[in-house]
């Protein structure tokens, strides 16, 4: 971490560690974010060293708050930062929408983390929709290099507009790494004077109609500045004319030859010009984008608009897919059509290999859970409404706990329809992160129209655990020189109208089971809190203390029901029986209370 | 000159720390590095994997195809799962040692025996295997943990590595805790002697 923090070095940087350190050499004073894979690693990192550097950083409740709070801090006159994964954006787009009319006055960036290929979200949606929607310019960085220097560009990009200014990353520019030069920070500015202007800051029917103008205004000027930005640039040369932006551009100026290829960092407003010129050139220009043919489109429109007859090929003529992340592999799809660098013939094998999905940890109180709530609804069955988190894990066998799983706070808002909509019980699971995120409204809502089939479970485990292990208002915080209580989750439910809640630890199986089945006869909305923390982060923290389980081979009578049923990965099979690895059990005590034999003992 | 390591395992087994040590190794050589790494919900027990390219103007964070020239596994079934990297002058790096998915161990599939994985690695045209059960030699260097080690170091030894085994070994010790720095230095040294026994001529 020192290093991140020296004032001139060439070091090897995650491109969520340079976005951090781009915040600090642009003197920003205020970040705030809700963790959500990609983007997470930024507030690692800033949760060390804000207090160091003389910033504010806050972990906020969700993604919308943290906006609200970064732009407070712009209009104040501090540069500030708010950043989230791509679904994260649909939480805050309310208060984004508008911010892009009220405008601000010191620079405001706003991260957004868009994840193709889905690896740990719920979708894979584009987010660059999201600059044209909101009338936002944006800024799309390549590598960890351009991440920094971008982060840096777009606050003066931000001050010169008035207008927040998106920068549009990808899990493969976050999570790349590179060599990333280090300059000066500029100067830190944590504290400003708000300075009242209700004629632009209350939106009103009749402010707002006036910054709607403004924020057409501005969306002009950023066009200009698209225009003569350095960050669009035409490299490399041949006759094959290439469009790109992102992390593609770095597929196609490596795996492609003989082409000269106009890159966009500042990709939205489009530099109209700088794209008719190219056009102009070319007989034929391809359009190397991930996801959505948002650059295409307006390729295609600026051609249109200026009668150019270039060839434009990309996802609307076929050649190139929709979904998933590009790979230098995909290009391949456009060897008719531009020269792609020949490699080796890649091996394969044929051999059938068992399957590796991500699954709970040995020890994860979730297991715990979700096998004594199997038990407890019986063969009636219930539908399991998840949401977002580790225990959406929870929908692989054996355990087959998740139904349905829309986004954060959903379990709990789907939990109440099916209530309503189907004589069926409906249980819900969230985590304790998650419930604050965005479950309590859902929660409110089950207590005031008594949705009376539903339980829900709120799987505590005293941390953000998927995304690093983050805190969160039930775990208090302690973090940048900033110190509050833990809230309890008790009582907030109980003021939620809930009358029916319990809390208790998942560890012990039987009592969980108790609790889940005195909810489900509960004549209206119940609430267990299963509470336990997290093993993973106790560990991180040096508090497990472990227990060694063992088999006794002679009382097992090899039914496997451990494995089968509790499927904890220190369980494997050794000559028909179970054998506990001893390295990653951690000592939770479920496989052994799952045992009917009594067979599974603690060792030490 | 462009160099690339795919480096493939399980969530847990160090796949990012050696995926870091190569990338800091390369940087501080002022070589351009261009990696990428797996987090988030695939690190919880699932296979991860990570690319590192390093030389002139590397880019691209991801390889092609047949591209890899090292194939760095630390389980022999991920190694089997990524031979796409590999070509047929790669050197693929293989710890013998399984993690048996949970779905393997609650009686969904089925894991075949390494020997028929490592067979199988062979058939598909790797000429240059270098196989070793990395946690016996970290054990005998003092502790099973160190697995890693014997694999960055079996790497090093690789003909034509762009980095130094002396680099390789600085920059691993730096990351690991003082305590654990002799083990894991000897651990590297059993991996790189390991791996140059295995290329020569027999």
């Amino acid at each position: 971490m020192e290093k991140l923090l020296a004032d001139s070095g060439r070091i090897l940087l995650l491109g969520n560690e340079a976005i951090a350190r781009g915040l600090i050499e642009a003197g920003c004073g205020v970040a705030a974010t809700y963790p959500g894979t990609p983007s997470s690693e930024i507030g690692g990192v800033l949760d060390d060293v804000a207090d160091k550097v003389g910033m504010y950083f806050e972990y906020s409740v969700n993604e919308i708050v943290a906006m609200e709070v970064a732009a407070a801090a712009a209009v104040s006159g501090v540069r500030s930062f708010a950043f989230m994964k791509h679904v994260g954006l649909n939480v805050a787009s309310d208060a984004f929408m508008t911010l892009s009319y009220v405008g601000v006055r010191a620079g405001m960036v706003i991260l957004t983390a868009d994840d193709p290929s889905i690896h740990s979200s719920q979708s894979e949606q584009d987010n660059r929709y999201y600059a044209k929607f909101g009338l936002v310019p944006m800024l799309e960085p390549t590598t960890p290099a351009e991440c920094k220097d971008m982060i840096i560009e777009a606050f003066k990009l931000s001050e010169k507009l008035h207008s927040p200014v998106l920068v549009r990353t990808t899990t493969r520019v976050n999570h790349a790494r590179g060599a990333v030069n280090l300059s000066r920070p500029k100067k830190m500015q944590k504290k400003g004077v708000f300075e009242k202007d209700p004629a632009h800051l209350v939106t009103v029917p009749a402010n707002a109609r006036r910054d709607r103008i403004d924020q057409l205004e501005r969306i002009k000027k950023a066009q200009e500045l698209s225009e003569i930005s350095p960050l669009n640039y035409i490299t490399g040369s041949g006759s094959d004319g290439i469009i790109t932006s992102g992390v593609s551009y770095t597929y196609a100026a490596e795996y492609i030859e003989n082409a000269e290829i106009l890159k966009l960092g500042f990709s939205y407003p489009l530099p109209e010009e700088k794209v008719k010129k190219f056009l102009q050139r070319k007989s034929r220009v391809v359009v190397i984008e991930e996801l959505e043919p948002v650059i295409e489109d307006e390729v295609r429109r600026i051609a249109q608009q200026n009668g150019i007859r270039t060839e434009i090929i990309g996802k609307r003529t076929g050649h190139l897919p929709r979904a998933y992340e590009y790979t230098p592999d995909t290009l391949k799809a456009l060897s008719g059509i531009l020269k792609i660098k020949e490699g080796a013939q890649p091996l394969s094998s044929e051999i059938k290999l068992p399957s590796r999905p991500p699954v709970l940890c040995a020890g994860c109180p979730h297991r715990s859970t979700f096998y004594a709530t199997k038990k407890a609804v019986g063969k009636e069955g219930a539908i399991y409404c998840t949401d977002i988190g580790c225990y959406t894990l929870g929908v692989q066998p054996p355990m087959n706990c998740a139904d349905i799983t829309l986004c954060m706070g959903s379990s709990i808002g789907t939990a109440g329809g099916f209530s309503e909509a189907t004589d069926q019980k409906a249980v819900a699971f969230i985590g304790d992160s998650t419930f604050f995120h965005g479950g309590i409204p859902g929660l409110i809502n089950a207590g005031y129209n008594k949705h009376n089939n539903l339980v829900l479970i709120i799987l505590d485990n005293r941390t953000t655990a998927m995304t690093g292990h983050q805190p969160n208002p039930g775990t208090g915080r302690d973090y940048g020189g900033i110190e509050s209580p833990p809230l309890k989750i008790e009582p907030l439910v109980r003021a939620c109208g809930i009358e029916f809640v319990k809390t208790v630890d998942p560890y012990d199986l039987v009592a969980i089971e108790q609790a889940v089945r005195e909810a489900l006869d509960f004549n209206g909305p119940a609430v267990i809190v299963s509470e336990h923390a997290c093993p993973l982060l106790r560990k991180k923290e040096g508090k497990l203390e472990k227990k060694l389980y063992e088999v006794d081979r002679e009382k097992c009578i090899g039914c496997k029901i451990c494995l089968s049923k509790f499927s904890c990965p220190a369980l494997s099979v050794d000559n028909g029986k179970p054998l506990i690895d001893r390295t990653s059990c951690i000592g939770c005590g479920g496989c052994a209370q799952v045992c009917p034999q009594n067979a599974i003992e603690v060792k030490q | 000159m462009k160099y690339g390591i795919q480096l493939v395992g399980v969530g847990g087994q160090g796949v990012l720390l050696a995926s870091t040590v190569l990338g800091s190794a390369a940087v501080s050589e002022d070589m351009d590095a261009a990696m990428s790494e797996v987090h988030g919900m695939a690190q919880r027990g699932g296979s991860v994997q990570c690319t590192v390219r390093i030389g002139q103007d590397v880019l691209s964070p991801l390889l092609s195809q047949g591209e890899a020239n090292v194939l760095l596994g630390f389980e022999p079934a991920e190694t089997c799962r990524n031979l796409v990297y590999a070509n047929k002058d790669t050197y693929v790096i293989t710890n013998t040692v399984p993690v048996v998915p949970v779905t393997v161990s609650s009686g969904l599939e089925e894991y075949p025996a390494v020997d028929d994985i490592i067979k199988a690695v062979k058939s598909s045209g790797v000429a240059k295997l270098i196989a070793l059960d990395a946690a016996s030699m970290a054990k005998e260097a003092g502790n099973a943990i160190a697995a890693n080690s014997v694999l960055i170091g079996a790497m090093s030894a690789v003909p034509g590595f762009p980095l130094s085994k002396e680099k390789m070994l600085s920059i691993l010790l730096e990351r690991v805790p003082a305590k654990a720095k002799d083990v894991n230095q000897k651990a590297f040294e059993m991996g790189y002697e390991a791996a140059l026994k295995c290329l020569s001529p027999q």
